[in-house]
């Protein structure tokens, strides 16, 4: 077709506004199941981090080292059976790490799960309980016995992976910061 | 040392040809020659840290105060399209000696997926405008560096003998691979 | 061309990663393993589908000076699509791809399919040149996906082979395998097609 300036501009301008509603249509649409993926992974890994509970009570938020802790209170009958705990770490080699880490009241790791992470396949992804038995040294330990910090560094009494210290450590780190964050959150 | 972090870990650490396969048109199709690749390296280098800027004020005073981030890769590619080609009207006005330099390399950064890719990691890590622009910057240089290094070797590749199913891109795609472990070298530094 | 000829001249003839190279970023960056691999080829066989419908169908209401800006605005819009619904049902595979998916857009065989084919054929021959042309692709990183995964981590579509566990060569899960072998491939490719081509 020719062109002349004003078919240009009406036809740019009607695709545009058509892309952009089936866009707001199609999001609309999906913002649901998008928000329900995103509760059930959550609620999936505060699951997989504690054992049975009847109930998570709606999250603290706490802002820390500008980014966002979650700290959710696992309840059975009228006892708080557990804590879980959303942390970070930006130490990790690709950039942040998110892991939940359930806690019983009296500080013990029940377990951990990987939320998100961007380690390197093959290497600091062993962070991840499916790939590599790293994560469960840390069940059933208590931090106020067991010193939160990589063996290799002389800080700690955590096994690091091979080749990955910078993601065990990482790792170390953020189940660090929310055994400290629930420390001061059950005084 | 936030900013330095930031800077070793995009030019070696996390390169962004060698590392994330970001920008690897024109690393395959540009880099023949040194002289060309400097020019296109700076060509981006220059087109990303406008466009980080922009893409920053887009995502933090336009999008998100909307509630519209889900319009983020239109809105994003849009704003590019339309910069390099503003950015290619001025040079020409201004500078027409710049443009002799980086003219030609201009249309073919539009889509060039790793100023795309920039924006788009930037607002993923969560940078303030400062952190991007340095990202964008630094990653540019990381760019133009694998470019210019790869360049330098492929000059001499061509004198090579070799199999004719090896000659062109497949050989190029092997040294690549090696500058790739040349560069995984660096994962320590930070 | 007749439509048979539309629909298979991409599985070898102009695949787009052997023959054509084009679309090399996801390509290299998505391969980890075979089951990324397909999915990224998916997704963009997806969206090269209907950005090829959707040009032929507004072919001829586009003043040819604005074709390249509204070709991209629809891949755009296409590409955002893909990726609500992608956050939505398959969020895992969401996050595996992560910036490789709103990186459809600048993948050049889409925006080439766009402006050599479907904006002048038929919409049955530009849906038919898009899905051939997707299946290359998608066949493709498939392939790569496992070969990587099988050198990387003796292991092919997330089976684990257990005998060859300890031989697992890293190297060609991380970025310079990736490298090497696309180029070992594509050394293979133009030997057997040497004759074809």
């Amino acid at each position: 077709m020719k062109s002349s300036l004003k078919n240009m501009v009406m036809v740019l301008f009607l695709i545009t506004l058509i892309c952009s509603a089936a866009i707001g249509g199609i999001y609309e649409l999906t913002k649901d199941p998008i928000d329900a993926a995103k509760q059930a992974k959550t609620t999936a890994a505060i699951s997989e981090v504690l054992p049975s509970f009847d109930r998570v009570e709606n999250p603290e938020v706490k802002d820390v080292d500008g980014d966002k802790m979650k700290i959710y209170k696992a309840v059975t009958g009228n006892e708080i059976t557990g804590y879980a705990i959303e942390t970070f770490s930006k130490k990790g080699f690709g950039g942040t790490i998110r892991i939940m880490v359930g806690f019983k009241p009296d500080g013990t790791i029940c377990g951990t799960s990987v939320i998100s992470h961007s380690e390197t396949p093959g290497l600091g992804d062993k962070i991840d309980k499916s790939k590599s038995d790293f994560s469960r040294q840390f069940e059933g330990k208590n931090p106020a016995t067991f010193r939160l910090g990589v063996k290799k560094d002389g800080a700690g009494d955590v096994d690091a992976i091979t080749a990955s210290t910078i993601s065990s450590r990482a790792f170390t780190d953020a189940v660090k910061r929310a055994y400290e964050e629930m420390k001061s959150y059950i005084k | 040392m936030e900013y330095l972090a930031i800077i070793i870990a995009s030019i070696f650490v996390n390169n962004i040809v060698l590392a994330q396969f970001l920008g690897i048109c024109p690393f395959l199709g540009v880099s023949s020659k040194v002289e060309t690749s400097l020019g296109m390296g700076a060509a981006v280098t220059f087109v990303m840290a406008i466009s980080s800027i922009a893409a920053y004020l887009i995502q933090y005073y336009v999008l998100e105060p909307l509630g519209i981030g889900f319009l983020q890769t239109i809105a994003f590619i849009l704003v590019i399209a339309a910069l390099v080609q503003m950015v290619e009207i001025i040079l020409k006005k201004m500078s027409p000696a710049l443009y002799q330099a980086l003219g030609i390399f201009l249309p073919l950064i539009t889509t060039n997926c790793a100023v795309l890719g920039v924006a788009i990691l930037l607002v993923q890590k969560e940078y303030n405008l400062l952190e991007s622009v340095t990202f964008a910057v630094s990653t540019a240089i990381g760019f133009t560096l694998a470019m210019v290094l790869f360049a330098g070797l492929r000059e001499r590749l061509e004198l090579a003998d070799l199999p004719k199913a090896m000659k062109g891109v497949p050989v190029a795609l092997l040294t690549a691979g090696i500058l790739a472990m040349a560069f995984m070298g660096f994962s320590g530094l930070v | 061309m007749t439509n048979l000829q539309v629909f298979t001249k991409g599985f070898v003839k102009e695949n787009p990663t052997f023959a054509l190279l084009l679309g090399m970023c996801p390509t290299l960056g998505t391969t980890t393993s075979s089951i990324n691999g397909m999915s990224m080829g998916l997704a963009t066989m997806f969206v090269l589908i209907l950005s090829n419908i959707v040009i032929s169908v507004i072919k001829n209401v586009i003043p040819d000076k604005v074709r390249i800006p509204a070709f991209i605005v629809v891949i755009a819009t296409l590409v955002t699509l893909l990726q609500l619904f992608m956050e939505a049902y398959v969020p895992a595979i969401y996050e595996t791809l992560g910036v490789f998916i709103p990186l459809i857009v600048v993948n050049c065989i889409i925006l080439g399919r766009a402006e050599a084919f479907a904006s002048k054929n038929s919409i049955f021959k530009s849906a038919l040149d898009g899905a051939g042309i997707g299946i290359g692709f998608t066949i493709s990183l498939t392939l790569l996906g496992t070969v990587r995964e099988f050198l990387g981590s003796a292991s092919v579509f997330g089976y684990k082979i257990e005998a060859l566990q300890p031989y697992g060569m890293l190297v060609f899960v991380l970025a310079p395998g990736a490298f090497i072998a696309l180029g070992y491939l594509m050394v293979l490719f133009n030997k057997a097609t040497a004759k074809i081509r």
